[in-house]
């Protein structure tokens, strides 16, 4: 063969940079994204280390001495560890509190983000690949649900279910299941069009194949969008479920409970039982969604400059 | 010589909302092993859906409602699906138009490669892997062990259409439509990409459908020629009769305008007005709208003759007028 050398350089033996690496680059260009990604770290080691750092395990009511209520920040608890950030009504140290609160939080946020994205994304794909009245009768069914409010819907289905870890998961994943069966599915049209689906089946590949291993990958980067978005508002919906008094149990606080727990506080100038926990619950959900919009502006190439 | 593939009064159409679309409305033809036959017509004619009626992969609303698709003596006209699934990509594979497009952007060469062999046979991770690099090495790919490593994007136009050609050879299948293979490729690289195709089937008694709107392409590459318009084949045979001496007043039209030397500085020929409405096609020929030598006669649908070696559907049929 002569004309092979004509149109295929020599493999080149220079480092060349590898998708992920070029992602990371271009992650990191905008500092509020950045800021936001280092915030977001800290919260979850912060979150994930909890037992370890504080002083005080908050869910344990041998540890929590109804006389340190309502102590302000800087106060020395009866143990005689300092509570930097106070304590709330029940006597518990805020800082641990809030730590220990963070991952309740964030664990809903993302069980619930996470079987969530599964669920749409299967009854999504499902959709775009059968079509006809498999689609239709589909799509109605997420065009419903999304024309409920989300925190609506949570709300009744808690009402209804009553308190828990499990039931609170369960409703967010009722209530947000439907964002991703509409992304996925507008993805995955736009992907079956595409010739490597029909090349894909001309090679004789069942259709599980050719969804799950062909259509699937490609309709990951929306996803991952959709899912980080819905993350934090997964986490804010719990802490408004929570702090209407149907989320989660005053035994196990979540950032909701803590903020409910300090609001009758507040006027008597107790701010620090609310505000503390509002300001880790809004740092959590504002880095997760700069997060978020900045891997949107990454993963999305029409979004590139 | 026998036959791969012999079609015969195939008729595709597509009920859609505005009305029927006869795209492929009565075709005959027959594939011989190791043959090439060039499939050509100009776009919307039907020569991609006759492509994807053989392989029964016509989507809704669209399907095949008359004719028979023999492949090796066996009818696969409308046969059950899991029949199709494994004559596609096995015995009959396919090879598209854009290689920008047909390969899976996420995967790598090699996980492409391995499953078109997985999809049809029980082998071991090691022998799939061996014969895609073979493959590859067989389609002119220098150092294919880097190239299975590969992601598509890392690979030019012509490097993908020739892993392209890879995996449809991959399950050494008797049949191979190339649905115009060459159509998004640059000239040189077309010519080695054609150089490549035919190489491999005569190396592997392979027939092939080519199927493009480039009769200079399928000139010096197909053994017969069948030339289709609005649907049907209006002239079909010998690649040399067909291009030397052209009879249906169509053929004269696209051979005409083809640029040669000889016609430098003329002007083209062209043959005048549109494409038809496939939704409301003429009575009687298709292309009598548009054709020159257009008589009474061409009111009635003109029936298959046999003259000169050909088969041919018109009723003033060209003599010699196409080589000036």
């Amino acid at each position: 063969m002569t004309d092979t050398t004509l149109q295929s350089p020599a493999p080149a033996k220079v480092k060349v940079e590898t998708p992920f690496q070029r992602f990371r680059a271009e992650f990191f260009e905008s500092r509020i994204a950045a800021t936001a990604f280092f915030v977001l770290v800290i919260i979850m080691a912060l979150a994930i280390l909890a037992p370890w750092i504080t002083p005080q395990n908050p869910y344990d009511l041998a540890q929590v001495d109804v006389l340190d209520g309502r102590l302000p920040p800087g106060s020395e608890a009866f143990a005689g560890y300092t509570m930097w950030l106070g304590s709330d009504g029940a006597g518990r140290d805020l800082y641990s509190a809030i730590l220990y609160g963070l991952r309740i939080s964030i664990s809903v946020g993302l069980a619930s983000g996470v079987i969530a994205l599964f669920v749409g994304m299967v009854v999504g794909l499902v959709a775009a690949y059968a079509g006809g009245r498999t689609e239709a009768v589909i799509m109605r069914v997420v065009d419903l649900q999304l024309s409920f409010p989300a925190a609506l819907v949570a709300l009744m289905l808690v009402a209804a279910l009553g308190k828990g870890i499990d039931k609170i998961i369960l409703a967010l994943v009722v209530a947000q299941w439907a964002y991703y069966a509409r992304t996925v599915r507008a993805t995955a049209l736009v992907e079956r069009g595409k010739e490597y689906v029909e090349a894909a089946q001309c090679l004789g590949l069942s259709k599980t194949r050719v969804v799950f291993r062909h259509i699937l990958p490609n309709c990951l980067a929306p996803l991952i969008v959709v899912g980080t978005v819905q993350t934090a508002h997964a986490v804010s919906l719990e802490a408004t479920l929570s702090f209407l008094g149907v989320g989660l149990p005053q035994t196990e606080p979540s950032l909701g409970v803590l903020i409910a727990n300090g609001f009758e506080y507040m006027l008597s100038g107790r701010y620090w039982i609310s505000v503390f926990p509002g300001i880790a619950l809004l740092l959590t959900v504002a880095s997760i969604n700069l997060v978020g919009d900045q891997l949107r502006d990454v993963l999305n190439p029409r979004m590139k400059k | 010589m026998t036959a791969v593939l012999e079609v015969a009064g195939l008729k595709t159409h597509f009920f859609t909302h505005a009305g029927v679309v006869k795209a492929v409305d009565g075709v005959d033809f027959t594939v011989n092993k190791g043959e090439v036959m060039g499939l050509v017509g100009e776009s919307g004619s039907g020569k991609s859906i006759t492509g994807f009626s053989i392989l029964g992969l016509i989507d809704q609303p669209g399907r095949i409602v008359e004719g028979s698709i023999r492949f090796n003596g066996d009818e696969i006209a409308n046969a059950p699906e899991e029949t199709l699934k494994s004559i596609r990509g096995n015995r009959i594979s396919m090879i598209f138009q854009d290689p920008m497009m047909t390969l899976n952007p996420v995967l790598r060469i090699d996980s492409q490669m391995m499953e078109a062999i997985f999809a049809h046979e029980k082998v071991s991770k090691k022998v799939a892997w061996e014969r895609s690099r073979h493959a590859l090495g067989l389609v002119g790919i220098p150092s294919p062990e880097e190239r299975l490593k590969a992601y598509p994007h890392q690979l030019s136009g012509g490097m993908r259409q020739r892993v392209s050609i890879a995996i449809a050879f991959l399950n050494k299948p008797d049949l191979i439509i190339a649905d115009e293979p060459t159509t998004a490729l640059d000239v040189t690289i077309q010519a080695q990409i054609i150089h490549e195709a035919q190489k491999l089937t005569r190396q592997t008694g392979t027939a092939m459908i080519w199927i493009t709107h480039d009769l200079a392409v399928v000139a010096g590459l197909a053994d017969r020629i069948s030339v289709m318009y609005a649907g049907r084949i209006v002239e079909q045979g010998l690649t040399d009769d067909v291009i030397d001496r052209p009879l249906h007043p169509y053929t004269v039209g696209l051979l005409g305008s083809v640029p040669t030397a000889n016609k430098r500085g003329e002007r083209l020929f062209q043959i005048e007005g549109m494409t038809p409405n496939m939704l409301a096609l003429p009575e009687g020929c298709a292309f009598a709208p548009r054709c020159r030598s257009a008589s009474a006669a061409c009111k009635a649908p003109p029936p298959i003759t046999h003259i000169a070696n050909r088969d041919i559907r018109c009723f003033n049929p060209q003599a010699q007028a196409a080589a000036e």
